[in-house]
């Protein structure tokens, strides 16, 4: 086994282990926290794919932006910050079995593809991937209308927060 | 000879002939030899932020027409060394129904989120961690995770003031992280790269404050706000909240907050020497001159960057101990309806100039540039005046109003 | 360096980065008092009794502010590239990118002229 391999299964499990936290732990702002423990997770395995501004931006959006979020609307929409009891239904074991057979699906799917035996191809050397991806997304003949696209999104999630805010604070 | 020029890398050469000498692998030597160098990059951190204290409370007590620690040691240069003693000895005291875990990683993580700064931070241009191509993004990253501690502290605490002051704390991080990151991208359209290396070694003709000075006080607006410090530390007042999100801490959980903070004010007067003031270089050209060659020595170089970082970390001082408080309210507003704008408009004039002028030679650029900046403040000085002129009309009116009533 | 040494290098950095911030906590749990009792631990709320729950009384506002940065956030990263492709490409380029920032700029004001940044 490869160092990269190992740390590979290392993220890999710090990433499943803290999403399984997130699901059952009884304390909602520890699930906050966990979700930033994969989220973390994430960064490294962009890291290891050489993605310096995937895995930057990873932190600064979702862990500094998204989570924070989270946190802020699970702080201030629950009276009570402790116990929430236990997070599991008795009849736990169908939705076990239901995921299980989904995992089970997906994996032979993904195993079936041509591609999932390739290696990752090695960055040519003097190849500037962020400046390549910054020209991608302004040429005309690449991505310029995602982007632009992306800003009109961003525009909606940003009015329709304050629409909700707003009618929250009438009604008081 | 070849040390003078080169240190980290000879003494890492010589190591590392040495470790593959006692027949260690070479990747294993690389690590070890990264361990090495990291370790001495943090206790120079540790070391400086020890430093920092005497220097504070020296500097806040000229301001405050008084001598400051002069018993403990020459000049009192022993009282930081007592401050840290003294904090770690005393009693830790852990509120009832704080949430152990995440109480104890908060001050942890408010350390570490300052101490990873320097890995990008070059001293000169042989002495540094690495050279990562995002690095500005790489500073944005950290300050999130300071954001992050602060939460956690206030949270686990298991107390209303604390929490209050977390949110007040983090509502201000938060807003004031945008315009720092609009006006991040400034030196990045200048100087074409995300890197900290790149930018600084770009600044060699001319800094980039006197390109772009209105960018140069935003990013210092924005960066005191981001530190907490005066004057937009209401969420930690010692006189209103009572030391908002760290009231539950004491001994040496609270000494990394506060050393922290004293650390990451450093390290942003190092980041503006960098980003605008040519960091361990600029020197307008004049190290190319052969009588000034000794300029590019890396240890010249790091004596220049530390006296500017110092100089940049006297001025946030300064703006601390000058200003009275602003009002969260007034904090925010300030943010999101000048200051933001204003970034916006600045990164569009820098942007827009820097197709339309690239054809000049070093002066005529510099020269527009710094003048469309000119222009930028003076509008905005009249916008503000204009407006500032109809609310004193308006509360003139309302004045007039009620005593005719 | 190349990409995969430097990360190497980072994920040491925060490895030792957080070992040195514990390593005086460690040394204070050994060295300093430990006498807890329940009037040293009760929270503290200006030196009288606490009142109540600690949670704290939900207002909107923190939640629209978190909002707006996040899509500011977010416009501002898509920026970075944008910025890095500005010197090979010509002026149009730029134009684009204004197009980007004024769209969001609109929803700045809307938000504005709703009074969603005041801090009641």
């Amino acid at each position: 086994m490869s160092v990269e391999q190992i740390i590979f299964v290392l993220t890999s499990l710090l990433i499943l282990g803290s999403a399984f936290m997130v699901v059952t732990t009884r304390k909602l702002v520890q699930a906050a926290l966990w979700l930033v423990s994969a989220l973390f997770g994430v960064t490294i395995l962009y890291a290891m794919l050489q993605a310096n501004f995937l895995a930057v931006v990873q932190v600064v959006v979702y862990i500094g932006a998204i989570a924070v979020l989270f946190i802020f609307a699970v702080m201030l929409t629950r009276k009570e910050l402790r116990d929430q009891g236990s997070q599991t239904r008795s009849n736990w074991w169908i939705a076990a079995s239901l995921g299980v057979l989904v995992l089970a699906g997906l994996v032979s799917l993904i195993i079936g593809q041509p591609a999932f035996n390739r290696t990752a191809e090695v960055i040519p050397a003097g190849v500037d991937t962020l400046r390549n991806l910054g020209t991608a997304l302004v040429s005309p003949d690449a991505y310029v209308l995602p982007f632009e696209v992306a800003s009109v999104l961003l525009l909606a999630a940003l009015v329709g927060a304050v629409f909700i805010a707003s009618r929250k604070g009438e009604e008081k | 000879m070849a040390f003078l020029y080169d240190p980290v890398n000879f003494i890492a050469g010589w190591a590392h002939g040495i470790l593959t000498g006692w027949g260690l692998v070479d990747s294993l030597a690389t690590v070890i030899i990264y361990l090495i160098g990291i370790t001495v990059l943090i206790v120079f951190a540790m070391v400086l932020d020890v430093m920092l204290v005497w220097v504070e409370r020296k500097v806040v007590a000229r301001f405050q027409d008084r001598l400051g620690p002069n018993r403990i040691g020459p000049f009192g240069l022993i009282q930081p060394f007592a401050d840290i003693i003294k904090m770690v000895i005393k009693e830790d005291i852990t509120p009832a129904g704080a949430d152990r875990i995440v109480y104890n990683i908060a001050p942890v993580l408010a350390a570490s989120s300052v101490i990873i700064l320097w890995a990008i931070l070059p001293i000169a241009s042989s002495i540094y961690g690495v050279d990562l191509n995002v690095g500005i993004l790489y500073l944005v990253a950290a300050g999130s995770l300071g954001t992050l501690a602060i939460i956690m502290a206030g949270w686990s605490s298991n107390n209303k003031y604390a929490l209050l002051g977390a949110f007040r704390m983090v509502a201000n991080m938060i807003s004031y992280e945008i315009p720092m990151v609009i006006i991040l991208l400034v030196p990045t359209i200048l100087a074409d790269t995300m890197s900290i290396k790149g930018i600084t070694q770009a600044q060699s003709g001319v800094w980039f404050a006197i390109l772009s000075p209105l960018a140069f006080l935003i990013f210092l607006i924005s960066a005191i706000a981001e530190l907490g410090r005066s004057p937009f530390d209401l969420n930690e007042a010692e006189s209103e909240i009572v030391s908002g999100f760290n009231i539950e801490y004491s001994g040496m959980k609270f000494g990394w907050f506060y050393a922290g903070e004293l650390l990451h004010a450093f390290t942003f007067g190092g980041f503006i020497a960098i980003l605008f003031f040519g960091g361990y270089g600029g020197f307008f050209g004049l190290e190319r001159i052969g009588f000034f060659s000794w300029l590019n020595n890396p240890f010249v170089q790091a004596v220049v960057f530390i006296t500017k970082a110092m100089f940049g970390y006297w001025v946030i001082m300064w703006i601390k101990y000058s200003m009275p408080r602003i009002r969260i309210d007034h904090m925010l507003a300030f943010n999101w309806k000048f200051l933001t704008p204003l970034a916006l408009v600045v990164l569009v004039n820098t942007a827009i100039l820097s197709k339309v002028l690239v054809n000049l030679p070093i002066w005529g650029y510099a020269l527009g540039m710094f003048f469309s900046n000119i222009l930028i403040g003076l509008i905005t000085i009249e916008i503000l005046r204009a407006y500032g002129r109809k609310q004193r009309i308006a509360e003139g009116n309302l004045v007039r109003q009620v005593a005719h009533n | 360096m190349n990409s995969e040494s430097e990360w190497i290098y980072i994920g040491l950095f925060l490895v030792i980065g957080i070992i040195v911030p514990i390593v005086p906590l460690v040394f204070a749990r050994i060295v300093a008092p430990r006498k807890p009792n329940p009037i040293k631990q009760s929270t503290y709320e200006c030196g009288i009794e606490t009142v109540g729950d600690s949670w704290v009384q939900f207002k909107a506002q923190y939640y629209v502010f978190a909002l707006v940065f996040l899509a500011f956030d977010v416009e501002a990263v898509f920026l970075f590239p944008w910025a890095l492709s500005l010197k090979q490409l010509p002026l149009f380029v730029v134009l684009e990118g204004v197009l980007f920032i004024s769209i969001l700029v609109s929803g700045l004001i809307f938000a504005w002229r709703k009074g969603m940044m005041e801090w009641v």
